[in-house]
């Protein structure tokens, strides 16, 4: 013990609700050594947040800390310590960072004044000024005399987190607790971010408690491991452990129910169930209700937390009880997937898509210039197949999955689908071909009506299309609907609010199978989900298009999702697609400077400590840089790439980039 | 932003003219200028002849909107909606139905309504800020429930009791102030205090517990957790993080009322006998004065129009976020 700085000893925590009070954090015990990076893993609700919150003493009004729990930190319980006394630690010795940048920061306050608060807090300092712009210039905050006069909502995503970690490093803490500090950023962002926490802990040797659901960020950073699950610590062990033999069997479905290239011929294993919900009375071993080897011990008798390098709570590797578990039958629910079959034909094809945002100033509101969020934009979608449009985020994606589907009005281009050319269709023309189309979005629960029952949402579009003549014909369609996507029969007669975040995504791809399309445009389908629930949502996606050959524009940021899902890929950058191809040609043989940076940010569970980003930010589609858009940021910019921007070079029969390197 | 105010003012005509036009129809078409010059003269016992003549007199015998007797412009201005109605837009308030200058009245009289309105506002805006702080500072304590209570007794007891009660306990059994009335310069500050007193606390409930609301939602946002996180002591997150935002509500809110300060109270103006813009609009129908109170609800509009425009302008003065396009 005495090696750590940090240690939070059987730390109990909960909420009071009807049945009493709920233990959200049940027996958590974990050790911080200095200078290493802590990665605390789960699923969202595991507790992860509260834990950090615990040991900032900042826990919502609401929460009690409960039983014997105690946080050590230089000798003292933080949990006994009065506020007079925490207060100075926090910010000086642990400071924290979070998810959202943008409302982490005062809206309000500029960025100097929010920063000249640490410094004169913690260090004394009344002139702070030039201690702050050297703090930013750490960062890599360009322009730090400029910034200090902003507010938040002049700066980039990147730059608010940066600006985050610039005034947690300013008390120079010992501790740097990080919750989720990437998950509202684009990878190419989340790779710069994360590389600079690397960068200060190696050069201050502070420690940090970094808090995450993505095993793959976890590889990229971690020097041990946590994983949560339902308010237990169920396993833990230096990261190069866990990552060559984890061990629960819950971060064993965890690996299963990652998608990646190698997977593509098969379903993705998934945890059956939910996480069990704090409302509940827990069985013993928490994950029992999900468990592939539950037996009933495990219901009634808490696994232990062994004292070893490698701990795991599990009955499994208890040597009183390993022998119940002699054959592990796992009813292991993958299942191969049938082949792709010879050409498949053109569903629907845009050529050339503009899509001008006006940008309005002045007294007369005259337009004084253009958003060009679409500019020129071709695609082929083929019956039955997959289109990934990949890029980060503002660079035109969701405003091409719109155009496609005439959502906009100011849209140029010629778009086939079958025998029609939708931009000339009138809007009466259209109504019966929006049926064909649908759209699914990225957040499952702003998109439904919380005042409609599930069977009102999946007939309202039946209804508008005129599908089915009574409704005992409907009515069987939509049971059929809900055995399709996996949903109880039951559902039918209840609200969106009742169900959980992977149950309202599939409530929304039934009301989009509800009309028969033959196109979906799946706009981040799941990048509001946990990975188990991904893996469901992905294998349901996959089964419909074998089953219904549906086509699928995917529009993501999630290259693993892509390498798994999709055949071929567009990269889009400022409103073109600058790559184009099948996917193993993609992925495998990027030719374009900004492919091969994309892929390079993705962190990855194999290659762990290697990745690398793009420099700088995404420009503002209102003013793109002169030439080759990609310019500014790409390593191997020529003289000409300012000048013009490059023609399409080909490589294959499908795959072609526009990059002067291949003129 | 000079082209910003001028093109909400442009915008503003329109509404202005809709109300003009409203008025004028629900003053001269529902209730006719026989039935002006019946209530003016007394009910009973009126000849036609008076009628024409009260008529004559105060220049109601014009046509409505056309007046085909007349030549080239004059068919349109020589007319009542023109000559009562659209003037208004000039300011032009003429003479009220008894004979009375009412441009003048309205100048003289707004002095008196703004004594009690102005301070009313400031001093309800700081003690309802303070006592939101107080229970949000000490929130889901005890003492914030009882504040709460206390806001909800004090919402539901009706103004006029803290009229009467205010005049029965301040004024006439502990005779600290006058219980009524109104004077000129310095002497005024006696007639003030107590209907200024009653206005505050007859405000504290609804002002305290909207202010808290406000606390508390911002209370609520992420930016609070990492100033606390940084270190900072609650009073200086609540008086630095969470004033400053939840200002911008507050000081919007505050401002859009400001113009129509002007127009006093009607309550408390005519129980304290202030000679203010309230207690005329309250004379004006009771007298059935209808010109005077055209010209009320004309200016009215104008000002709440103006505290728009302000409220869009103080919202650029107070949140970085919003800039004037
Ligand atoms: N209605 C609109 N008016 C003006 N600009 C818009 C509008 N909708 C989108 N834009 C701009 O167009 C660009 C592309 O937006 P889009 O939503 O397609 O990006 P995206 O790649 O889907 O991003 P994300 O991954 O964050 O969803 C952005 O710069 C955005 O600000
Ligand atoms: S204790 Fe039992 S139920 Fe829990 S993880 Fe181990 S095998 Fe599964
Ligand atoms: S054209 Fe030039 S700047 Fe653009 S990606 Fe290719 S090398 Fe880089
Ligand atoms: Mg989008």
């Amino acid at each position: 013990m005495s090696d750590s700085i940090l240690d939070i000893i059987d730390l109990k925590l909960g909420f009071e609700t009807s049945n009493g009070v709920s233990p959200a954090v049940d027996g958590l015990n974990l050790s911080i050594r200095p200078g290493e990076t802590y990665a605390l893993l789960g699923e969202s609700g595991c507790g992860k947040s509260l834990t950090a919150s615990a040991i900032m003493q900042l826990l919502p009004d609401d929460a009690w800390i409960m039983g014997d729990s105690e946080i050590l930190y230089e000798q003292r319980d933080l949990l006994q310590l009065p506020e007079a006394d925490m207060r100075p630690l926090r910010g000086k010795s642990i400071a924290m960072i979070f998810q959202e940048p943008m409302s982490s920061l005062n809206p309000v306050m500029t960025i100097g004044q929010q920063m000249s608060e640490v410094l004169r807090l913690h260090l004394g300092l009344s002139r702070p000024k030039a201690r702050m712009l050297e703090l930013m210039v750490k960062v890599g905050i360009p322009d730090a005399q400029r910034r200090l006069n902003e507010y938040p909502h002049q700066l980039s995503g990147g730059m608010r987190q940066r600006m985050m970690i610039a005034m947690a490093l300013a008390g120079e803490p010992d501790i740097l607790i990080a919750d989720e500090p990437t998950t509202a950023l684009d990878v190419t962002i989340q790779a710069q971010i994360l590389m600079l926490m690397q960068d200060l802990q190696r050069e201050k040797g502070m420690s940090i408690l970094l808090i995450t659901h993505d095993l793959a960020v976890v590889a990229q950073m971690a020097h041990r491991v946590g994983i949560m699950y339902a308010g237990h610590l169920v396993e833990e062990g230096s990261a190069d452990d866990f990552f060559k033999n984890p061990l629960h069997p819950y971060s064993q479905q965890l690996f299963k129910s990652l998608p990646n290239i190698h997977k593509r011929n098969e379903s993705l294993a998934t945890i059956k169930g939910i996480v069990p919900p704090l409302t509940e009375v827990f069985e013993k071993c928490r994950f029992a209700s999900r468990c592939p080897y539950v037996k009933d011990t495990c219901r009634n008798i808490l696994p232990k937390w062994p004292n070893a390098q490698h701990k795991v709570r599990c009955h499994i590797y208890d040597d009183h009880y390993k022998n119940l578990f002699m054959q592990l039958d796992s009813d292991d629910n993958q299942k191969a997937r049938n082949g792709l079959t010879n050409d498949p034909e053109n569903l629907l094809s845009a050529k050339d898509l503009k899509v001008y945002f006006p940008i309005k100033k002045g007294l007369l509101k005259r337009t004084i210039g253009h958003v060009k969020a679409v500019d020129g934009v071709s695609l082929h979608l083929k019956t039955g197949r997959t289109l990934a449009l990949v890029g980060e985020s503002g660079c035109g994606k969701t405003t091409v999955g719109k155009a496609i589907l005439q959502l906009l009005p100011n849209t140029e281009g010629n778009i086939q689908y079958q025998e029609y050319v939708l931009n000339d269709l009138s809007y009466n023309q259209l109504k019966p071909l929006r049926g064909d189309l649908q759209f699914i979005f990225q957040d499952p629960v702003t998109s439904l009506n919380p005042r409609m029952m599930v069977e009102a949402i999946i007939a309202e579009g039946m209804q508008a299309q005129r599908r089915y003549k009574n409704s005992p014909e409907r009515m069987i369609r939509i049971q059929q609907l809900l055995d399709q996507v996996g949903l109880p029969r039951d559902s039918l007669q209840r609200y969106p609010h009742e169900f959980s975040g992977g149950q309202r995504q599939r409530i929304c791809i039934a009301r989009a199978l509800a009309v028969d399309p033959k196109l979906i445009i799946c706009d981040e389908p799941t990048s509001a989900l946990d990975v188990s629930v991904q893996a469901q949502i992905l294998n349901l996606l996959r089964d419909l298009q074998d089953e219904l050959q549906l086509s699928y524009l995917f529009i993501t940021h999630n290259i693993s999702v892509v390498a798994y899902l999709a055949h071929e890929v567009a990269v889009m950058y400022l409103g073109r697609v600058v790559e184009q191809g099948p996917i193993s040609q993609v992925l495998e043989g990027a030719k374009h400077p900004y492919t091969q940076g994309l892929l390079a940010a993705v962190p990855s569970i194999e290659k762990r400590h290697a990745f690398q980003g793009i420099q700088g930010e995404l420009p503002s589609p209102a003013n793109p840089p002169q030439g080759c858009h990609f310019h500014p940021r790409c390593p191997h910019a020529m003289g000409q790439c300012r000048k013009k921007y490059p023609k399409s070079s080909g490589f294959s029969k499908e795959h072609w980039a526009k990059c002067f390197l291949y003129d | 932003m000079f082209a910003y105010v001028l093109r909400r003012m442009i915008y503003a005509i329109p509404v202005l003219i809709g109300v003009n036009i409203i008025t004028f129809l629900l003053f001269f078409m529902v209730n006719t200028p026989d039935d002006m010059a019946r209530a003016q003269l007394g009910d009973k016992y009126v000849t036609q002849q008076a009628i024409e003549r009260w008529k004559v007199d105060h220049g109601y015998n014009k046509p409505l909107f056309y007046n085909q007797t007349d030549e080239g412009m004059k068919k349109a201005t020589d007319t009542l909606f023109f000559q009562k109605s659209l003037k208004l837009f000039s300011f032009d308030f003429g003479r009220s139905d008894s004979g009375r200058d009412i441009g003048h009245d309205i100048k003289q009289r707004m002095w008196a309504s703004l004594a009690i309105a102005v301070p009313i506002m400031l001093i309800g805006i700081l003690i309802n800020i303070t006592f939101a702080m107080l229970m949000v500072f000490f929130r889901s304590t005890y003492l914030d429930i009882s504040g709460v209570v206390f806001c909800v007794i004090l919402m539901s007891v009706s103004s006029l009791f803290y009229i009467i009660g205010g005049q029965y306990l301040i004024g006439k059994l502990l005779r600290l102030v006058p219980i009524s009335g109104y004077a000129g310069g310095l002497d005024a500050i006696k007639f003030i205090i107590l209907p200024v007193v009653v206005g505050v606390i007859s405000g504290i409930g609804a002002g305290s517990r909207w202010y808290r609301s406000i606390f508390l939602e911002e209370m609520g946002k992420q930016y609070v957790i990492t100033a606390r996180a940084k270190g900072l002591s609650e009073i200086t997150v609540l008086f630095k993080h969470v004033l400053k935002n939840a200002s911008i509500p507050i000081i919007t809110g505050v401002v859009v009322i400001i113009p129509s300060l002007f127009m006093g109270s009607l309550l408390l103006e005519s129980f304290f006998g202030v000679p203010g813009l309230g207690s005329y609009v309250i004379d004006a129908i009771r007298q059935q004065d209808f010109a005077i109170v055209r010209a009320m609800v004309f200016l009215g509009t104008v000002l709440y129009i103006i505290g728009l425009i302000l409220t869009d302008l103080a919202y650029t003065w107070v949140d970085p976020r919003v800039r004037l396009n």
